[in-house]
């Protein structure tokens, strides 16, 4: 990979001429660099048509959405499909499920990976190392609804390993697949089994970062290997694993839609329906779609809030958030 | 990977030992006290752990997909075959629905990743120069949708208004750029390519596109090769959009037509009775080799760009 050599030296003159602000800098910059503006062009509109416009969309929240009319031709109806969300039964165990599932995630998750990372820098056999730094990394690689089906053969009653261990022990053959109480172990299980290996490299790059002459240090001090781990590695990656953290707080309303909604089924729905799988269903199974966006609002809202309040937080407590 | 070595032989340490010992000199390290050779049986043992707990499933999943549909449906098979047989596999292949599946995620990773690819980088380099007005009121209209977004409803409206539904441009469009791979793109641009190279193509009354062209995309090789493969590997495993999106069974994806067999149980309708056991001992079996056919083309790219993805996933991280 090429090395930006001596960009510092030769940036003062592009800068001096070309940053000026305000109009006459945006008419030069205009007029030097068209070519780029034109190149900006595609996807500017597919950020407008994609992802602005939907936003804009969601105005039909606030109405009762029908073809004809269109989005904006609709009739307002003020807060009347947040209402109906707010006063369904099904409001407080969806809400429950979504939240309890996700920080759930976030939390059995995140020491995980670390605990890999720290493993994997105390081994001096490079064979090894690299093997079980493969091998973890490769089921991020796979497909949702593959880990999925495996999950699922794996546990199946009839055909799986999981009923023959259990058998084992003398559970008998537990059906973890129909009883909602295992649903959100199942997810986080296979959650950490698919996401470790490539968590840990983030935590890795960071111990690879660390100061050799604190290890140094360590040793002068007669420090152990497990004290070195303590004193050493931990302080050195908990900038890291701070932001991930505050990361996956932030995200915990943004839970994704496609595991939940493949390992669903009618008997464990009382566990598994969350926010989103119950948004798809209401809106494309059911078609309501302004109570659909009124759900999808809600929990886009929550989220953004979570998100700039941990953030907030995080600035408040060691003076550097996320941006 | 991304394990730098801290390694370096030591000299003074390894020169004392090989003078007690007689031997030649090992490089670097104290030895170990019992402590730490106790902690390291432990380091080792937890690590085999994880490596058997990832490794095992994916064993079993292969071993299954070699074996014979009555071992398989009867729950015989642990890590090796039994009764070894291809039979899953050759019903897969001639199963008709899976290979247009199959064709039809190859066009649509190649397709997708293309698209994806030019509108990444004809946003993240504009985006990645310094002296561009209007650069940071841009980024920030890029990032925000990170930070929200209207919703799978919302979206939906918008595919359907553009007259995309059941059709192929519905699953390379609306998800064509992330923006964590423009964020990742724009950095390497900045962090990359020297402000001298474009000085000097500017001297040389070269115009931005074709300095983009000529200079900064052939140095960027690295960057596109791993932009371009995680666009791929998304566009091969993702499966929502054609959920919400496709209705033609003839343009499903992969991945969609392995949930409707894997997870759904649907087989081909219209068989007796006494056809039915066998059938379903066939499925159970075909669902093995589906997974591990669906997922050796990721697999065997995987170890390549590892590493690549790793420099990718850093890039991003140390510069947001």
């Amino acid at each position: 990979m090429p090395v930006g050599v001596g960009a510092a030296g030769a940036a003062p003159t592009l800068r001096d001429r070309d940053k000026q602000r305000g109009w006459p800098g945006a008419r030069r910059s205009l007029q030097r660099h068209w070519q780029l503006y034109l190149l900006m062009l595609a996807p500017l509109l597919y950020f407008v048509v994609f992802k602005y416009v939907p936003m804009t969309n969601a105005v039909i929240a606030f109405k009762d959405y029908n073809v004809v009319d269109g989005v904006w031709g609709s009739d307002w109806v003020g807060l009347k499909h947040f209402e109906r969300f707010f006063s369904n039964p099904i409001f407080w165990p969806v809400l429950r499920n979504t939240f309890l599932l996700s920080a759930y995630v976030v939390l059995a998750s995140f020491p995980v990976p670390i605990v890999l990372a720290l493993a994997l820098n105390e081994v001096r056999l490079r064979f090894f190392k690299n093997t079980v730094q493969m091998v973890t990394y490769a089921p991020y690689f796979i497909s949702t609804v593959v880990v999925v089906s495996m999950t699922i053969l794996f546990l199946s009653p009839r055909l799986g390993l999981a009923g023959d261990v259990t058998q084992f022990f003398g559970l008998g053959r537990i059906d973890f697949l129909s009883d909602p109480n295992y649903f959100r172990h199942i997810y986080v299980a296979s959650d950490i089994w698919q996401t470790m290996g490539y968590s840990a490299v983030i935590y890795i790059a960071a111990l690879a970062g660390i100061d050799p002459a604190l290890y140094e240090a360590a040793r002068v001090d007669g420090a152990n290997r497990w004290q070195k781990i303590v004193n050493v590695d931990i302080p050195g990656i908990m900038p890291t694993a701070m932001i991930i953290l505050v990361l996956g707080v932030g995200n915990v309303m943004a839970i994704g839609f496609e595991k939940a909604y493949l390992f669903q089924n009618t008997l464990n729905i009382s566990q598994s329906e969350i926010i989103p799988t119950y948004t798809y269903k209401v809106g494309l199974l059911s078609a309501e779609f302004s109570q659909a966006s009124a759900i999808g609002l809600f929990n886009g809202v929550i989220n953004l809030v979570l998100l700039l309040g941990v953030n907030a937080l995080v600035k408040r407590l060691t003076g550097s958030g996320l941006w | 990977m991304v394990s730098t070595d801290v390694e370096r032989p030591a000299v003074g340490i390894g020169r004392a030992r090989s003078l007690a010992t007689r031997r030649p000199p090992r490089p670097r390290r104290v030895k170990d006290g019992l402590d730490d050779r106790l902690f390291m049986v432990g380091v080792y043992v937890l690590l085999t752990t994880f490596l058997l707990v990832v490794l095992l499933p994916l064993v079993y999943i292969v071993a299954s997909s070699l074996s014979d549909p009555l071992a398989v449906s009867s729950g015989r098979v642990s890590f090796w075959p039994v009764d070894f047989t291809l039979e899953g596999y050759r019903r897969v292949l001639s199963d008709p629905s899976i290979l247009t599946g199959f064709g039809n995620s190859i066009f649509y990773t190649l397709v997708g990743t293309a698209i994806s690819l030019v509108l990444t980088v004809s946003i993240a380099y504009p985006l990645s120069r310094r002296d561009l007005w209007g650069r940071r009121g841009i980024t920030l209209f890029v990032v925000f949708t990170m930070l929200f977004a209207g919703g799978i409803i919302p979206t939906y409206l918008v595919v359907q208004n553009l007259g995309m539904l059941d059709t192929r441009l519905a699953l390379v469009l609306p998800q064509a750029i992330g923006v964590w791979q423009v964020i990742i793109a724009m950095s390497f641009f900045r962090t990359s390519i020297p402000d001298e190279l474009y000085e000097a193509a500017q001297l040389d009354g070269a115009s931005d596109l074709r300095f983009l062209v000529s200079t900064v995309l052939p140095l960027s090789k690295p960057l596109l090769a791993v932009i371009a493969l995680m666009y791929a590997i998304y566009q091969w495993n993702s499966y929502f959009d054609a959920l919400l999106y496709l209705r033609d069974p003839d343009l499903y994806p992969l991945q969609l037509v392995l949930r409707n067999v894997l997870i759904l149980n649907q087989t081909a309708p219209g068989l007796d009775a006494a056809a039915a056991l066998e059938r379903q001992q066939l499925a159970d079996l075909m669902k093995y080799s589906l997974i591990v056919i669906s997922t050796v083309p990721v697999m065997l790219v995987y170890p390549f760009v590892a590493r690549y993805f790793n420099k990718g996933l850093l890039v991003g991280a140390v510069k947001g």
